[in-house]
């Protein structure tokens, strides 16, 4: 982990019996560890899902598989089809502890605002909307003082960095667990490279590459009854307001890697990108190739390339090259400059990352301890893919601080299905989108 | 009861191959098939048919209990692809746009998947299509039928075995001496801990390649340990009944020697997609297998339209998703 444990929270009171047995000493021990397994009897964690797609799901039912004493009791999506679907598969998934799906028809709600009510119902929100309704959802979160799990990238846009890093120091003032879903940080096999990566196994850091370079991504038809708004939230992949490029919503992983291993944030960012082959009216304005050069504040480097390419050679990675040898993730492998394997991660004992994240945060919450606060570290990282996407859409150099200060927000001033988002379509259904040289950003 | 029923289970399947509605016109010998719209071609090889002893003997180094006791079985002549179904061909059927002539309204293609399922190890110019569910490699079988008239499905684990064999009853179709596998099939001496283009490496007595090693094949039965005492004598086929476990065969390019030989069983894992972070999970894929690929078969006598889409009916669309 990057940050140091800060210390230990009493909690919600309704956690706290279980955490005060731990007080009374060692012989209430086995009760408590008894405790933290699922019962069906008092002190239920209650949850709400905020986002009811596919990743939301998943995740929701991760939470759901957790040792703790938890239900879900509220659901919130601007789309009653999508949260419909959600519900029946959670349903489904969770078989026999189908009793953890609680959220009565009144608790399901509808539209741009129903984050709000659904958030008040639970103790821990799960925040899995299209990243640009992220700062919104967790600004209320953190203020209405709930436990949080959210997806990366945390937003779209600098605003939207602004606004999580300022309601992530209110988080933590407020002691309340965050873990963002950037679940390298939770995998086994990445926690093993780093700690022998500390321990000095490949010397100075000198370098690092990282590239999500693969396939195109799926793509929601236009039907004849959608506003543009509800055309652009349902085909979200494809909108900056909403999605952020593929270089924010995906490669976001591989840039944390990096980010993790240098312990630092980079400076500027420089690169090129474009749209080669993604070309459609049904592809929106984002690109489908970034090449960054990254610049941290002691001049090390990190190379980043991501593309949706269909049809070429794939690679998703991340090596670090330091003085007396290379880390190569994907493998679990660490090796000296002339070859020698230094040190190889068992795959077989990987665990499954998505669903540590929520083994760790509910355990957590169950006992009462504050151990988690990734809201600033996420946004950070966030705004490292935000610059590079600036980089390759302007030409410029772009500077991290700049960005962050800069304002620029590409949310729209409206959120309803007859409003008008932020880029519309011309006359022939092509969205405009962002030319080297054109596109400035600040200068 | 589970004998008989699984008796019964083998014989529809056998009345559904023999059940020959029209007449089989095709001489039995090897053939390219192209795919129409396009410039590619597969090969077929004749499997004849004849009787082989299923599983493996009590003594056979590195067995598995589930893989006696061995049994004398008939198989009905087929054709088997010479090669792994390559991910050019899959593509064509997944990748709209690749595919030129239409397919049957109602007839969906694999969702694209959202991260990198080969890892980088090559995809286009021969590699084999990999990472796909069973139903993902049934469904090709399907959109292969539609697209050619002729019915290709997958191989029952008994075909698969007989055609690997193609006469031997040794370990590997070669003989027992694990040190020449490096000749025939990549494993985990001399992969690379990679998969390989298909057909690179030496083929069996009846010209299959890579029936050993590179991707493990599915095949069209669910997984039981005790098939073998169960299976019927003429064309066994454990018929599926669950979504998982699905018998695999050939062993892949991570595996030792003892994994690739001609009857060892694999069960299919649900942990080979467990980082698909999405629910409902991708009916297409699997995110932690690129070690599973599959070849396909044609029975000759071959199905009535009717038994055929019944066929597909009852594999298929009992079993969304099955992997």
């Amino acid at each position: 982990m990057q940050e140091e444990q800060q210390g230990f929270h009493a909690g919600r009171r309704d956690f706290v019996k279980q955490s005060s047995m731990l007080a009374g000493g060692l012989l209430a021990m086995p009760v408590l560890s008894q405790a933290n397994f699922f019962s069906g009897a008092g002190d239920v964690i209650k949850i709400a899902l905020i986002g009811c797609g596919g990743r939301g799901t998943g995740a929701a039912v991760q939470a759901l598989r957790t040792k703790q004493n938890v239900q879900l009791v509220a659901m919130a999506d601007a789309f009653a089809d999508r949260l419909n679907d959600s519900y029946n598969n959670i349903k489904d998934e969770l078989g026999e502890n189908a009793s953890r799906l609680n959220v009565k028809e009144e608790n399901k709600f509808i539209g741009f605002d129903a984050y709000q009510k659904a958030i008040a119902l639970a103790d821990v929100v799960i925040l899995t909307t299209p990243p640009g309704f992220r700062p919104i959802h967790f600004e209320e979160a953190v203020k209405q003082g709930k436990h949080i799990f959210m997806e990366k990238p945390v937003a779209t846009d600098p605003a939207g960095i602004k606004r999580v890093l300022d309601a992530a120091e209110i988080a933590k003032s407020k002691k309340l667990n965050v873990v963002v879903g950037l679940q390298r940080r939770y995998q086994a096999s990445y926690r093993e490279l780093f700690k022998r990566f500390n321990d000095g196994i490949i010397g100075d850091l000198l370098s690092i590459n990282v590239w999500w370079n693969q396939g195109a991504l799926w793509i929601r038809p236009r039907l004849p009854q959608y506003t543009e708004m509800e055309y652009q939230m349902r085909n979200w992949y494809y909108f900056n307001w909403l999605c952020g490029d593929h270089i924010v919503e995906q490669h976001i992983h591989n840039l944390d890697v990096g980010n993790w291993f240098m312990k630092d944030y980079p400076v500027t960012a420089y690169g090129m990108g474009g749209r080669a082959v993604r070309t459609g009216k049904d592809t929106g304005e984002i690109y489908d190739h970034h090449a960054v050069e990254y610049r941290y504040g002691n001049g090390v480097i990190m190379n980043s390339e991501c593309r949706h390419w269909k049809d070429s050679a794939s690679r998703v990675d991340e090596e670090l090259t330091g003085t007396k040898g290379r880390i190569i993730c994907d493998r679990g492998l660490i090796q000296d400059h002339k070859g020698k394997v230094l040190f190889q991660f068992d795959k077989k004992t990987e665990n499954q990352p998505y669903q540590n994240e929520h083994d760790e945060l509910f355990a957590a919450i169950a006992k009462g301890e504050y151990k988690f606060w990734d809201a600033e570290r996420g946004a950070k990282t966030t705004l490292t893919a935000i610059i590079g996407r600036l980089a390759t859409y302007s030409g410029e150099v772009i500077p991290f601080d700049k960005a962050l200060n800069s304002g620029l927000n590409l949310q729209p001033a409206t959120y309803a299905f007859d409003a008008k988002p932020p880029v519309m379509p011309d006359a022939d259904g092509f969205y405009p989108y962002a030319k080297p040289g054109i596109t400035k950003y600040f200068s | 009861m589970n004998f008989m029923k699984n008796r019964l289970l083998a014989l529809s399947l056998g009345s559904m191959l023999t059940g020959a509605a029209f007449a089989q016109n095709a001489p039995f010998t090897a053939y390219d098939e192209k795919l129409p719209g396009t410039d590619l071609t597969f090969k077929m090889m004749p499997i004849p048919a004849g009787e082989f002893s299923f599983g493996s003997p009590a003594g056979e180094k590195g067995r598995g209990e589930d893989e006696g006791p061995q049994k004398k079985v008939k198989i009905a002549a087929f054709w088997m692809g010479a090669h792994e179904v390559t991910f050019d061909e899959y593509d064509i059927y997944a990748d709209a746009e690749k595919d030129k002539t239409p397919v049957p309204d109602g007839m969906t293609r694999p969702s694209p998947p959202y991260i990198d399922l080969t890892l980088g190890m090559g995809k286009l110019g021969g590699f084999p299509a990999n990472s796909m569910s069973q139903y993902g490699a049934l469904m090709y079988c399907r959109w292969l039928y539609a697209k050619t008239g002729v019915f290709y499905r997958l191989p029952t684990e008994a075909e698969w075995e007989y055609a690997c064999r193609a006469g031997s009853t040794t370990a590997y179709p070669f003989g027992n001496d694990a040190s020449q596998l490096k000749d025939y099939a990549w494993f985990a001496a001399n992969s690379g801990n990679k998969y390989h283009k298909v057909g690179t490496l030496r083929p069996n007595a009846w010209g299959l390649y890579d029936m050993l090693g590179n991707v493990a094949e599915w095949t069209l039965d669910q997984y039981d340990p005790a098939f073998l005492a169960q299976a019927a004598d003429t064309d066994p086929w454990n018929k599926p009944t669950a979504k998982t476990p699905r018998t695999v065969k050939g062993g892949n390019y991570q595996d030792e020697a003892p994994r690739l030989r001609s009857a060892s069983r694999l069960k299919s894992n649900t942990d080979w997609n467990r980082r698909d972070p999405q629910i409902p999970k991708s009916k297409w894929w699997n995110a932690d297998a690129p070690f599973i690929g599959f070849r396909i078969v044609r029975p000759v006598k071959q199905p009535t339209k009717e038994e055929a889409e019944q066929f597909f009916a009852d594999v298929i669309d009992k079993y969304l998703g099955s992997r």
